[in-house]
């Protein structure tokens, strides 16, 4: 006859606990961890290499950490932009754990560091099951990897804080479906920010860093639903946030157009417009949400 | 594929939790939700390499699934999410509240009647999964493709 053992933990109890010390550490040091996400050759490092070098230049101590299964190529790169780089070499695992991520901090991560900026392994399934104790959890698209990314990697892009599009500055070369992407990225993931950026044209990465620095003042936060129950930490802006429940839908957008760029076509522009059911709203006097290009009326 | 750091981090908390009873582990239930971000079945073959060595080889897995649900901010209305999710209402357009969809939860054990079987090495340490490195705890596994 069998016993029955109940156990009801959760199988990323470990990890978690780890990133809810690890949040703690990065809090007391006044550092907010910027986790990016997105698959292999979505241009992260170009971008991130532009990211890191405005942050140096206008006064933002930033710093990265970079991941990969192996070589050290991309702190190297990095560490061009004047910003201290450290990598992780995963020895092939396909992701990162809160746990390796905070070895490698401790007694590196310089005093005053502002904003850390750690680049994920280059795959959307598996980094986004595994919080790092971060404020701000990206997801990255290129224009060339497809419409359906978002729907496909329901995960990555449904539990991201802010969506950028990468690569824009090709886009019409690729026969970028900007709509379909934006209404895959809303159905999984309601009312999250999408910004568009090019690195090498450099379009849309001030906007970004900004976006950046308001979420690590608090100023903006975006509360993704998959991110609304189960996670007790994942996504928690630290002590004291009051984000996660009961929270309308909307406040986060409302602060995103407050000080954003203008709806133009150009820089910056900040998606947060929703599903085709939202467009009615759109034309209601006082809505705040900005309208995804070419939904415009 | 993360499923192998998954099932090994499984392992690792169930043994913990009974080493105390002297007894083999016959089965071993997960609850896994839909947008849990996990494939049954690649959990499934991952956990037998994870449990080789260990005191759990030999322990059968037996995986619930759990629907994505939601219920609508704005109209109350309650439904499934569909894979992949539609986060929104479909009558409304309002954001939904997930109501499940996402766990990834160890259940609970039943135990054999004696000792464990000796299916596995009972003491040493524990074996990587052959061919598979390993570093720190965790074992080390493949990048999804
Ligand atoms: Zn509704």
């Amino acid at each position: 006859m069998c016993r029955t053992v109940d156990l009801h933990q959760a199988v990323l109890a470990k990890n978690d606990e780890n990133a809810l010390a690890l949040r703690g550490y990065l809090g007391d040091r006044g550092t907010v961890a910027v986790n990016l996400l997105s698959s292999p050759g979505s241009g992260k490092t170009a971008l991130l290499e532009q990211l890191l070098g405005r942050a140096v230049a206008g006064g933002t101590p930033a710093a990265a950490v970079t991941a990969d299964l192996a070589t050290e190529n991309d702190a190297t790169r990095l560490a061009r932009s004047g910003a201290p780089v450290q990598q992780i070499l995963t020895d092939g695992l396909c992701h990162l754990e809160a746990g390796m991520l905070q070895r490698r901090l401790e007694g590196w991560l310089p005093e005053g560091t502002r904003l850390l900026f750690v680049e994920n392994v280059g795959n959307l399934v598996c980094p986004a099951s595994y919080d790092l104790g971060e404020t701000l959890r990206v997801a990255l698209a290129s224009v060339t990897e497809g419409e359906d990314k978002p729907v496909k990697y329901p995960a990555a892009f449904g539990l991201a804080h802010l969506v950028v599009i990468t690569k824009t500055d090709i886009a019409d070369a690729v026969d970028f479906d900007r709509e379909a992407f934006l209404r895959g990225v809303q159905q999984v993931n309601p009312g999250v920010p999408v910004l568009e950026t090019s690195a090498r044209t450099g379009q849309g990465v001030d906007a970004l860093l900004a976006h950046v620095l308001r979420c690590a003042a608090g100023d903006e936060t975006h509360v993704p639903v998959l991110a609304r129950q189960h996670e007790r930490y994942l996504h928690s802006h630290g002590p004291g946030d009051g984000n996660g429940h009961g929270q309308p839908r909307g406040d986060g957008q409302a602060q995103a157009h407050g000080d954003g760029p203008a709806h133009s076509d150009g820089d910056g522009h900040v998606h947060t417009a929703g599903h085709p059911l939202e467009r009615e709203h759109e034309h209601e006097p006082g809505a705040e949400r900005s309208p995804v290009r070419g939904r415009t009326p | 594929m993360h499923e192998l750091s998954i099932a090994v981090a499984v392992v690792e908390q169930v043994e913990e939790a009974v080493r105390a009873q002297g007894r083999g582990v016959e089965t071993l239930t997960l609850r896994i939700g839909e947008l849990a971000g996990v494939v049954p079945e690649a959990l499934d073959f991952s956990f037998g390499l994870a449990t080789e060595g260990t005191a759990l080889a030999g322990t059968r897995l037996l995986i619930e699934t759990v629907d994505a649900r939601g219920r609508c901010d704005g109209c109350g209305r309650e439904a499934p999410t569909g894979m992949p999710p539609v986060l929104w209402c479909a009558a409304c357009g309002a954001t939904l509240t997930l109501l499940g969809g996402r766990e990834l939860e160890i259940v609970g054990v039943t135990l054999t009647d004696g000792p464990r079987d000796g299916k596995g090495p009972d003491d040493g340490p524990r074996a990587a999964p052959s061919g598979l490195p390993v570093h720190d705890e965790e074992a080390g596994h493949v990048p999804h493709r």
